[in-house]
Order: structure tokens, then sequence, then C-alpha cells
């Protein structure tokens, strides 16, 4: 009887540890490869640097930045996460796609509205050009010139000729 | 007799909506010029000068402590822009520490250290590095470097007992000497 609860407690015991055992190794994270940190880090811009994305940026405070987010992607922290810490620790400029708030509407408004106004611009200059053509198609393809207008064209034509002549 | 001629009172309304549109595309046009001219200036306008009343600020340090506009008033500040990553950092790190155990025991000088674009962990293992006493803290969201206009790391900027600035330094102390140069004179006898 002893041994069989000796051998129960065993069995308890084996069955607790291991349990243990694979909760710690669930709550730890595989190390991010660098294609997961690139993935976040080219959506970031640090302020040294401008311009350069942070996946390819090649200074010391680019390579710590990236393994800030290594290190917080191994904490289980989500993309967006990480971004907003960024956003807190260094402000909203490290971001690539600036958030849509104060004086960064512009970049949102501007580009659609100066297009909308060329195309209108492009609209306009368009039907002027096209009017005049009209105009002119008109009178041709309708009634053409008077009897009269040919008359006074003919004796133009004709004194022109006769102070060449003389000349 | 049956033409329809356009009536006098729609008229007025198709000369005016035309107009209307004009102005209101020269005015956003005109208010956007503004915007981006003020971006520009602000961007060329430089640190800030000497006699100017520099921006006031809130520093919390790495260790939680909050030291503001109260703790400033009436006492000389030194504030240096750093980061880990800045090796001209390092040339001046040692001689403001000893500087600053040279100043302390007065108690009218304060040395605030202000971490630039840098990670914490970092900046702590810089901070055990050069054996570090006075507060530093992170720059966050880089609030403070912004208000300052600064232009990089290291920059130093001393406060008079008054709130003006006294003097700046765009490049590292390259002795004790001079930072207690910068710094003596705006001390009371």
């Amino acid at each position: 009887m002893m041994m069989i609860k000796r051998s129960w407690f065993a069995i308890l015991l084996t069955l607790l540890f291991g349990l243990l055992v694979v909760s710690v190794v669930s709550a730890q994270q595989p190390t991010p490869s660098d294609d997961q940190v690139n993935a976040i880090a080219k959506q970031l811009y640090c302020p040294v640097c401008e311009n350069i994305p942070l996946d390819v940026c090649p200074t010391t405070a680019c390579a710590q930045w990236r393994e800030l987010i290594r290190q917080k992607l191994a904490d289980g922290w989500s993309e967006q996460q990480i971004k907003d810490y960024f956003v807190q620790q260094y402000g909203a400029r490290v971001l690539g796609t600036p958030p849509a708030k104060g004086i960064n509407w512009l970049v949102y408004l501007v580009p659609p509205i100066a297009i909308l106004a060329g195309i209108y611009v492009l609209y306009r200059a368009f039907r002027s050009w096209k009017q005049p053509a009209k105009q002119m198609d008109i009178p041709s393809s309708t009634s053409g010139p008077s009897a009269g207008q040919e008359a006074a064209q003919d004796e133009y034509i004709k004194r022109m000729e006769d102070e060449v002549r003389k000349n | 007799m049956n033409e329809i001629s356009p009536s006098p009172i729609e008229q007025p309304s198709q000369t005016v909506r035309p107009h209307f549109w004009r102005i209101l595309a020269w005015v956003g046009l005109f208010a956007l010029l503004v915007v981006v001219a003020m971006v520009l200036l602000r961007k060329q306008q430089g640190p800030v000068a000497v006699g100017q009343k520099p921006p006031t600020f809130i520093l919390t340090t790495f260790d939680g402590q909050q030291i503001g506009p109260d703790e400033m008033s009436g006492k000389v500040v030194l504030v240096n822009f750093w980061a880990s990553w800045c090796k001209p950092c390092e040339q001046e790190a040692a001689d403001l520490e000893s500087a600053w155990r040279h100043y302390q025991p007065r108690g009218d000088v304060l040395f605030l250290g202000i971490a630039w674009t840098d990670t914490e962990s970092a900046s702590l293992a810089y901070i055990k590095k050069f054996g570090i006493t006075y507060p530093n803290g992170p720059d966050l969201g880089t609030t403070i470097s912004q208000a300052y206009r600064t232009t990089g790391v290291p920059e130093t900027y001393v406060i008079d007992k008054n709130g003006n600035l006294a003097s700046l330094k765009l490049s590292p102390y390259s002795s004790l000497a001079e930072i207690q140069a910068a710094i003596d004179p705006l001390l009371g006898p």
C-alpha cells in the first residue's frame, strides 16, 4: 500500500515538474530573425540619420534601435506595440507614415486637392482649345462666304496684283 | 419671340461662382506657402541664442525623479545633451562628472544630462561606465531637444540664475577648466 502511494506521488511530482518546464519554455519566444526585425524597422526612421529607414541605416544608434526591436519581439510585443513605444520614446517623426493629426493632415489633404485642381485646370484648358476650332469650322461647313465677301476679296487680290506689276 | 434668354437674376451667380473658387484656391495656396515658410524658418533658426530665455521643460530621470522649472529656478543650470553611441560625448563625460562633484556642495548649481535618441539600457550602461552621478534622463518624444532646436550631440547649454542662456557649446568640452570658465562667472561671490 505504501509502495503504491509512493509511486503515485512520484508520477504526480513528475507531471508537475514537466508542466512547469513546458510553461517556462512557452513564455519565451524564439529569437526573432533579422527579417522579422527589419519588417518593423523599415517603417521607422531614427532622427540621427534622416531619410534613411532604420532597416538599412548603418549607424550605431540605429543598430541599438534594431536590437531594441528584437528584444521587444522576443518579449512577445506586437508590431503596433513596438511602434507605439518608439513614438512615445522618440516622437512621431520616427514613423515613416505620419499619423493623421494636427499639421500632418496637410500631407494627406494637399496631394489629392492638388491633383483634382490640376485635372480641373487641364479640363478647362482643353475646352478653351476646342472652342475656337469649332468657331472656325462653323462658317466653312454651313454657309461659306457670302457673294459680297467674295467680290471684295477678288477686288483686293486684283489690286495687289496690279501693285506688283507696277513695281 | 420664343428665344430663351438668360434671366437677369441668374447672370450674376454665373459670374460670381468662378470668382469664389478662384479666390478660395489662391487663399489655400497662400496658406500652404505660409505654413511651409514657417516650417523652413523654424528649421533654419538654429539653437536657442545666448541671452534668450531657453524653453522650460520637465525631465523625468532614469530613476523616476522629476526635475522642472521649480528645481532650476535661482540656480546655474548646465543642460547637457548626449547619447551612448556618441563618441565625442565620451570625451567630456569624465570632465562633466568632475565639474559636478566640484559644484554640487554649493547647492546653487544643477547639472542635467539628457539622453537623446538613446535606448534606456545603453544609456544606463554609459552612466555606469563613466560613474555619472548628476541627474540624467531620456528626452522622451525628443520634445526637449526640439524645444532647444539642438543640431546633434553633444550640446551643452549653461543657464544663469535669472533663467537666461549664458553660453552654449555645440561640441564636447575639452577640459574641466573650460567647464569652470563657463560656470564660475555666473556664480555670486
